[in-house]
């Protein structure tokens, strides 16, 4: 149990994956405007991560290794999101149209996030147990969750509050802000490790 | 590669599509919705698609540049009854005051139950076109002329300046153009397509379409259009294939005899940017009424230019200066050229309700 907390802490502070290993730059870019909304993409991208790396792990270990197609594993991930991204939009739609309406609208955006076969790809580097790679993908997507709404609670301060420069404005510097904030990050290394 | 990968691979494929295809059965809100327009027409249509879709479904084309994807934010409706909040993804096209009467994008609300909207009355008149190209031919080095004779239906009716949206085959997408031809001309359309590198659809009609071919389109559309219960003077400004509207307009005040006192302004950038010289040259001998100015905004020393020069806007100043208080002014061309033009008449003092403009 040690090792998968580790695995969680880890995803989330040093090796976070927005903020370290630079991934999904596109929704931290585009949908940080306000805090609301990158609370709503994170969250969904939470589900979305947790759900996808754990099928991809049944997929890859029982059903790749056993036939040696792990050379396939890259084409299979990326089907294998989109196709349970596109289920879990028909199930909220049906069951918890609550939900569907507050971040429905996400659920197609992160088909395509590279945060999200990330986790799988190096879930399957790491040689991860069924149990690490829930957790890893929850960490991971919690880390994500976390780089959003740092940057949009920030953005939304400083649209109030600065005076940001006409060049910079919009993804310029949200550009800045992630640059910091992943200098801010490196201060976790040697806390846990993976 | 090996065969059994490729083997897994497609086996899992399938699987996949399977059970995507059971959960669509399953899943999938295809139950009847009842769609209210306007209070006084009702449709029943198959709900789970998008509010734009199912229109179209019914013959009612929302003009949609981007095809629906939620980019051009063209798609305006005012939901009255249902569909629920607004989306993030509307969100950067609605100000406050849309947002307060209920304005939607069409093709973001989804038809999940009844719903009940208000759609520009103009709007329901628009319908499908298929056309054949029976003209296609160089106006300059960037710029074609197109004509469209309709097959079916065979005739359309429009207002002198309104728009028409080509749709560009295999893309599925749709973009805006100017109808060229005055109204009395039913039974085809004119149209004036300056090549943009890497346009989708003006790349279509410069390098793909041929004349002998069918083209679709969805139309007439837009507000702005010579208005025709007024007898002031009218100032039109065009640049580029913004002569397009400004066309239409002139050739529907010509069948009339040029009732009003008109006067034309196009800016180009060089000598061969100019279109139609000719024919408006012809225009101008031929009704006292009617004045024709061409400005270019920055001459290539080989024209040997000695006309206007410069700002359209300031040729416009020098010509008629404070008199534009009492004309209607219709204004076509890129965004740039209409906002400055605009500050200029407001500082002139021209009422804004006889500033009529087309942006693209």
């Amino acid at each position: 149990m040690g090792n998968t907390m580790n695995i969680f802490l880890a995803a989330v502070l040093t090796h976070n994956i927005a903020l370290v290993y630079i991934l999904g730059m596109c929704p931290t870019i585009g949908v940080s405007r306000n805090l609301k909304t990158a609370t709503g993409m994170g969250v969904a991208v939470v589900f979305v991560v947790t759900l996808t790396s754990t099928i991809n792990w049944f997929i890859y270990n029982l059903v790749l290794v056993p036939a040696g197609a792990e050379i396939v594993s890259l084409l299979v991930f990326i089907i294998t999101i989109a196709a349970s991204v596109q289920l879990l939009e028909m199930l909220l739609e049906k069951f918890v149209p609550y939900l569907h309406n507050a971040f429905g609208v996400f659920l197609p955006l992160i088909t395509v996030n590279c945060a999200v076969l990330g986790v799988s790809l190096l879930m399957v580097l790491r040689d991860y147990g069924l149990v690490q790679t829930a957790f890893f993908g929850l960490g991971s997507a919690a880390g994500f969750l976390l780089a959003m709404m740092l940057v949009a609670g920030m953005r939304e301060k400083m649209d109030l509050t600065s005076d940001v420069p006409r060049g910079l404005q919009g993804p310029g510097i949200v550009m800045i802000i992630l640059g910091i904030l992943a200098l801010g990050f490196m201060a976790f290394q040697g806390m846990v490790d993976l | 590669m090996n065969l059994q990968s490729v083997l897994v691979l497609n086996v899992l494929l399938v699987t996949i599509t399977v059970i995507l295809s059971v959960a669509d059965v399953l899943l999938g809100s295809n139950r009847q919705q009842l769609l209210r327009i306007n209070d006084d027409r009702e449709l029943s249509t198959s709900g789970g698609g998008t509010l734009l879709d199912s229109l179209a479904e019914q013959r009612i084309f929302i003009p949609a540049a981007c095809g629906g994807k939620g980019t051009c934010g063209h798609c305006k409706v005012v939901v009255e009854e249902g569909g629920g909040d607004v989306l993030p993804t509307e969100e950067g096209f609605l100000t406050p005051q849309e947002r307060e009467e209920g304005v939607r994008l069409a093709c973001q609300v989804k038809v999940r139950e009844d719903l009940s909207i208000r759609v520009h009355e103009a709007l329901l008149e628009a319908q499908e076109y298929l056309g054949e190209v029976v003209v296609l031919e160089d106006l300059n080095y960037d710029t074609k002329f197109l004509k469209v004779k309709l097959l079916s239906p065979r005739t359309i009716d429009f207002k002198a300046g309104q728009y028409v949206q080509i749709l560009v085959p295999g893309y599925e997408e749709f973009r805006a153009y100017s109808i060229a031809s005055p109204p009395s001309q039913r039974d085809a359309l004119d149209f004036v397509i300056r090549l943009i590198p890497k346009g989708l659809c003006t790349t279509y009609i410069h390098k793909a379409l041929a004349v002998g071919d069918t083209i679709r389109f969805t139309g007439p559309f837009g507000d702005f259009f010579l208005n025709e219960q007024s007898d002031r003077d009218i100032t039109c400004l065009a640049r580029g294939t913004g002569i397009a509207p400004i066309r239409s307009i002139t050739l529907h005040l010509k069948e009339q005899g040029m009732p009003r006192n008109v006067s034309f302004y196009f800016s180009a950038r060089t000598k061969k940017d100019i279109l139609q010289y000719e024919e408006f040259k012809q225009l101008e001998a031929e009704f006292p009424n009617f004045k024709y100015y061409v400005v270019l905004s920055r001459p290539a020393p080989e024209d040997n230019w000695d006309g206007e020069t410069g700002y359209i806007t300031d040729t416009v100043a020098k010509y008629q200066g404070d008199s534009l208080k009492d004309t209607e002014i219709y204004l076509c061309g890129p965004g740039v050229m209409i906002d400055a033009a605009m500050e200029v008449f407001d500082k002139i003092g021209v009422p804004k309700e006889q500033v009529f403009f087309d942006k693209f």
